[in-house]
Formats: structure tokens, C-alpha cells, sequence
């Protein structure tokens, strides 16, 4: 019963949030709204037990990326490029988008208990709390069986990153006389 | 009685003791963080040869209560183009943050809010780090080219300092072998040494990037009064700039606790495995023994009657919280309190050792310029911290696998990492020295 209830707090802070973060006009009023929204995700997480997960969407995206959007925000202007780069066909694309993902979950939401393997509700899964210490069994589980997709994604990563920088530090020489 | 009261009824049973610390901590924090700022003005007069506050009470000892009523029957000003609601909510975020982040702290043994969070220390630096929201909105929401200033820097300086404070923690946290604060204490007792012995590199780096993360001199630019009026908070007023003031303070003793439980022994004693020092024990009734009479020495010497009267009843004060530490040795039954008394000593008196230094630092250095802060953070402290990890691991690995003494591995492999960033520091000046040779590069303060 507290279970729920935390879950519903969660879940409507969440889908609330999201919906006041595409709707309103200021930007940041925008990247408020959507920092709430993965708090309230990271709570759900939480009370999941997952709470590596947990703390990594608090400090990869609350504390480090939505400070850099907030950042990017506060530097440019948003004003006036905004309704000039303004995409025509947007609210269309976006109603589009919009159903045919709503399609896709009441379907599947409709449709679950003929899915294989019984659905989405898995068969003798053990209760969240009596689960092991979850950052060592994901440590564990991604330093032995998942360590080449692992070290793919972070060789992955520094390439963007190195990317990144060179393309930062070329701009710069040309810019230069 | 259904089932969410029994839910709700077993909360409480199971978790009074934890409410309780709670309530404490939320109720506290402000008088010790009043506190701290009258000794950091204290301090910053000592060493400036001047006396400090003295009106309010013996030695402005009441300075801090009579400032929180100064503060809280001020206007509230809000500039007439700020974002109302954001700039209402900011101060708000930045201190519920610290707040939360005590909550998961352990200051001793037995006193905790919350017990056995298995990420404790990423939970404490994940939470306070959401402090900045606070400070980067209020900034924005200010409407005022100061405020936005301060906050844009805050936000550069944040980034940097967090990627470095972040990497440094990790050598501790290889040590320690685990994110659960008990175990963290448990293993540096296991270890016979806290682990800034053996990580002092790490501990280093960590300091460093814990001043910049709480905005402090020589690293306070988002506030820096010559240049931005103060920064982000330009303005806020009244209650609202007394929350971040707390929220600011709240977060300098987040800092200092989590430096203190993973470098510095957390609430062991010195020594703690040794047995014949267990003498050591009796310190902090003690120490708080000879305040006592220092205050009473102190008393004849004070020039208003009232003001005698008051260092006698701080005489009393620090007579009875000696007697409270020393009761556990006298009276047996009281015995088991004996390791939670003393472990919330030691936890005290090493943060505000920390709280100490940083202050030092603060009257000692000039403030840093911008790009000199990020040249520290990008080229220098992130490097050295990566490098730092890297040996640290290697030296775990030297240990357990060839069986080598870990004194001479950390030994071995501090002297490594000083030497291996010596030379990128050697090789990094070098090319910029040529780099500026070559073309006078104009001063960006916003570089990096």
C-alpha cells in the first residue's frame, strides 16, 4: 500500500512535469520542469531498490546535464532565434509522433498477457528488497559478462569526447588571423 | 485499522529514532552554521590583528542570534522584472540539498538520520550537488547582469571542480572497497591508518575541489565581491538570502564530513587499533575540561559584570558536557554509550578541523582569476587525479597479487603519480610558453 502510494506520487510528479515542460514558453521555466521529471524517474528507480541507478540519474543528469542545458540556456538568447528556426510542420509531426507512441502502449498494454513469456509481469521474480547490494552486482555483471559491450561504450564515449575537443580547438585556430 | 495506518504506524515504531535525528539535524544546522561564521570572523580578525565582533555578549558570543534576528525582520526585496516563482523557490533548493545530504551522514557511530544506504557517500555528493540548481536559478531568475554572471561562473566552476573532486574520491573509495560509510570507517580501521597516509595525492585533489564546490575563497568567484557586488545573491535579501547563506554553510560541513569519513578516519581516534593508547579516549572530556577553566580564568578579566556571568555559564556548560562524556567511565550500565560519545567527538573535532583550514586558506590566499581557476581544474587537478586512480589501482593490484607490503606500494606509487604530472606540468608549460611566443593569445577570462 506505501508502495503505491510512492509510486503514484512518483509517477504523477513525473507525467505532470513532463507535460508542464513541453507546454511552457520560457526555456528555463522548460529545463526546471524536466529536471523534476527525472527526479521524480530517479525516485521510482529508488523505490525499485535500484539505487546505483538511482544516483547516477541524480549526478549524470540532474547534477551534470541539465546544468549544462541550464548553462547553454542562460548564454544564448533564445528569444528571437527561436521563432525564426521554428520547424512549420512541427505540431503536426508532433501529433503524429504523439499517437503512434500512444498506439504502441495501449497495445501492449492491451495485449500483454499474449505476449511470450507470459507478459510483462515476470514469472517468480524475486521481491525488490531481498535482492543483493545492487551497485556490486551491476559492477559484478558489467566487469564479467557485459565487459566488451562495456569497453565498446566507453572507447565509444572517448571518441565523442576527443571529437569533441578537436573540433572545439580547430574553430579557434581558424578563427584566429 | 486498515492497512496504510499500519503501515504508517510501523514507520514510526521502527523509525522514531532516525525522525528524531532528523529534527535535530534540520533544527541545528542553522545555530552551528551562525556559529561558524562568528568564528570565521573571529578568526579572519586574529589574523588580521584586529579583535572581531565584541558587542553582543562576552566576546560577541550572541553575534550570530542577534544577526538571525537582523535577518529574519528585513524587507524581502524581489526586483520587479525577476521570474517570481523561481527566484522564490532557488534559495529553497540550494538548502533543502545540503540538508538532505546531512541525512545520509554519519557523525559517529550511533548518530545517523538514515542507516545503511549501501551508496551512502555517492548519495551525499550526488544530493549536495544539487545545491547549484539553486544558485545557477536564483542567479537567472535575479534578472540582473551580476547575479547572471555569478551564476554562469558558478555553473564553469562547478563542472570542472566536480570532475576532479569526483575522481579523487575514487582512489578512497578503491581503499575502502565499498560506497556503504560504516564499511568505509570499518576499513580504515582494518587498515590500521586513515587513508589520507596512504591516498594523500587523492585527499589533495579532493580538498582543492571541495573549496571550489562550496564557492569559497581562493576560490569564491561566483560571489567575488570586488568584481560582481556578491555574485548570485546581488539581489536577494532578508530570509531568502539567509538561506543561502545557510544552504552554503550547511554544504561546507556537508564537504568536511565526507573529507573526514573517507581520508580522515572518520570517528576513529588516532590510533585506534592501539591498545595501550586507549587513554586517548578520555581526551574530549578533557579538552572540554580545560575550556572550562580556561573560561572561568577568563571570567575575572572581563570588563561588564553580566559578561563574568555569562563565561561562568559556559564554564557550566562545557563542566556539564564533560561530565556527560566522562559518565559512561564511572557509571557502568551507561557503558555502551562510551563508543558513540567519543565517535561523535572525534567526527566533530576533524570537520572542524577541515572547517579550520578552509577558513585559514580563505585569509591566507588572493582570490584566483577566472581562467587561472580553470587552467587549475582542466590541466592540472583532472590529470593528476586520473594519474592518482591509476596508481592507486596498481598499487591494489601489486599488493594482492605479488603479496608487497602496502605501505611501500603507496609509497612507491604516490612518488609515481608526483612524477609522472610533475612531467605533464614540466611538458604542458613548455608548449604554452612556446604557444605565447609564437602569438600573443588575448586574455578570454572565459576560457575552458
Amino acid at each position: 500500500m506505501l508502495d503505491s502510494i510512492i509510486f503514484y506520487f512518483f509517477a504523477g510528479v513525473a507525467v505532470l512535469s513532463a507535460a508542464l515542460m513541453v507546454t511552457r514558453r520560457n526555456a528555463i521555466h522548460s529545463a526546471v520542469f524536466l529536471i523534476t521529471t527525472l527526479l521524480a524517474t530517479a525516485g521510482i528507480f529508488l523505490q525499485l531498490r535500484a539505487e546505483f541507478l538511482f544516483i547516477t540519474q541524480i549526478i549524470l543528469y540532474v547534477g551534470g546535464i541539465m546544468v549544462l542545458f541550464i548553462f547553454v540556456i542562460m548564454l544564448v538568447r533564445l528569444d528571437a532565434p527561436i521563432h525564426q528556426l521554428r520547424f512549420r510542420m512541427q505540431r503536426l509531426v508532433a501529433i503524429l509522433v504523439a499517437a503512434a507512441l500512444g498506439m504502441e502502449v495501449t497495445v501492449i498494454l492491451l495485449l500483454a498477457h499474449k505476449l511470450p513469456g507470459g507478459g510483462l509481469l515476470i514469472q517468480g521474480s524475486a521481491p525488490a528488497d531481498r535482492l543483493p547490494a545492487n551497485s556490486e552486482e551491476l559492477a559484478k555483471s558489467l566487469f564479467s559478462n557485459y565487459l566488451l559491450p562495456f569497453e565498446i561504450a566507453s572507447i565509444l564515449l572517448l571518441v565523442a569526447m576527443v571529437g569533441a575537443v578537436v573540433m572545439a580547438k580547430n574553430r579557434r585556430r581558424t578563427d584566429e588571423p | 485499522m486498515n492497512p496504510t495506518a499500519q503501515a504508517l504506524l510501523h514507520f514510526l515504531q521502527t523509525w522514531w529514532v532516525e525522525l528524531v535525528c532528523a529534527v535535530v539535524i534540520v533544527a541545528i544546522v542553522p545555530l552551528i552554521a551562525g556559529y561558524v561564521v562568528l568564528v570565521e570572523r573571529k578568526l579572519m580578525a586574529d589574523m588580521q590583528a584586529r579583535l572581531g565582533p565584541m558587542r553582543v555578549g562576552p566576546h560577541g558570543l550572541l553575534q550570530p542570534i542577534a544577526d538571525a534576528v537582523k535577518l529574519l525582520i528585513k524587507e524581502d526585496l524581489v526586483p520587479r522584472d525577476a521570474d517570481g516563482l523561481i527566484f522564490w523557490f532557488a534559495p529553497v533548493i540550494t538548502m533543502v540539498a545540503a540538508l538532505t545530504a546531512m541525512g545520509a551522514l554519519y557523525f559517529g557511530p550511533a548518530f545517523r538520520v538514515a542507516q545503511d544506504i549501501n551508496i551512502g557517500i555517492l548519495f551525499v555528493i550526488g544530493i549536495s550537488s544539487l545545491g547549484f540548481l539553486g544558485i545557477i536559478l536564483g542567479g537567472w531568475a535575479s534578472n540582473s547582469h551580476y547575479s547572471i554572471i555569478g551564476a554562469i561562473r558558478s555553473t564553469a566552476q562547478l563542472v570542472s571542480y566536480e570532475a576532479a573532486g569526483g575522481i579523487a574520491i575514487v582512489s578512497a573509495l578503491l581503499l575502502a572497497g565499498t560506497l556503504r560509510i560504516p564499511d568505509i570507517v570499518a576499513a580504515q580501521f582494518d587498515s590500521h591508518v586513515w587513508f589520507i597516509f596512504l591516498a594523500p595525492v587523492g585527499f589533495f585533489i579532493f580538498m582543492v575541489a571541495s573549496i571550489a564546490e562550496t564557492n569559497r575563497a581562493p576560490f569564491d568567484l561566483p560571489e567575488a565581491e570586488s568584481e560582481l557586488v556578491a555574485g548570485y545573491m546581488t539581489e536577494y535579501s532578508g530570509f531568502r538570502w539567509s538561506l543561502y547563506f545557510l544552504g552554503e554553510y550547511a554544504n561546507m560541513i556537508v564537504v568536511a564530513s565526507v573529507a573526514t569519513t573517507l581520508f580522515l578516519g572518520g570517528w576513529l581516534r588516532p590510533f585506534p587499533n592501539i591498545h595501550w593508547l586507549r587513554w586517548l579516549d578520555l581526551l574530549p572530556a578533557l579538552f572540554l575540561g580545560f575550556v572550562g577553566v580556561y573560561c572561568i580564568y577568563r571570567a575575572g578579566k572581563q570588563p561588564v559584570k553580566i559578561q563574568t556571568g555569562f563565561m561562568w555559564a559556559v564554564a557550566l556548560a562545557c563542566f556539564g558536557l564533560a561530565a556527560v562524556f566522562i559518565a559512561p567511565w564511572i557509571i557502568a550500565p551507561l557503558r555502551f554509550a562510551l563508543p558513540g560519545l567519543n565517535g561523535a567527538f572525534w567526527f566533530l573535532f576533524k570537520v572542524s578541523a577541515y572547517i579550520y583550514v578552509f577558513m585559514w586558506l580563505r585569509f591566507t590566499l588572493p582570490r584566483y582569476r577566472f581562467d587561472q581557476l580553470m587552467h587549475l581544474g582542466w590541466y592540472i587537478l583532472i590529470p593528476l587525479a586520473i594519474i592518482n586512480v591509476f596508481s592507486v589501482g596498481l598499487a591494489l593490484l601489486l599488493e594482492s597479487e605479488f603479496g608487497l607490503n602496502r605501505w611501500f606500494t603507496m609509497i612507491v606509487t604516490t612518488a609515481f603519480t608526483l612524477a609522472i604530472s610533475l612531467f605533464l606540468v614540466r611538458m604542458h608549460d613548455k608548449r604554452t610558453a612556446a604557444a605565447s611566443s609564437a602569438a600573443a593569445v588575448p586574455s578570454d577570462s572565459y576560457a575552458g
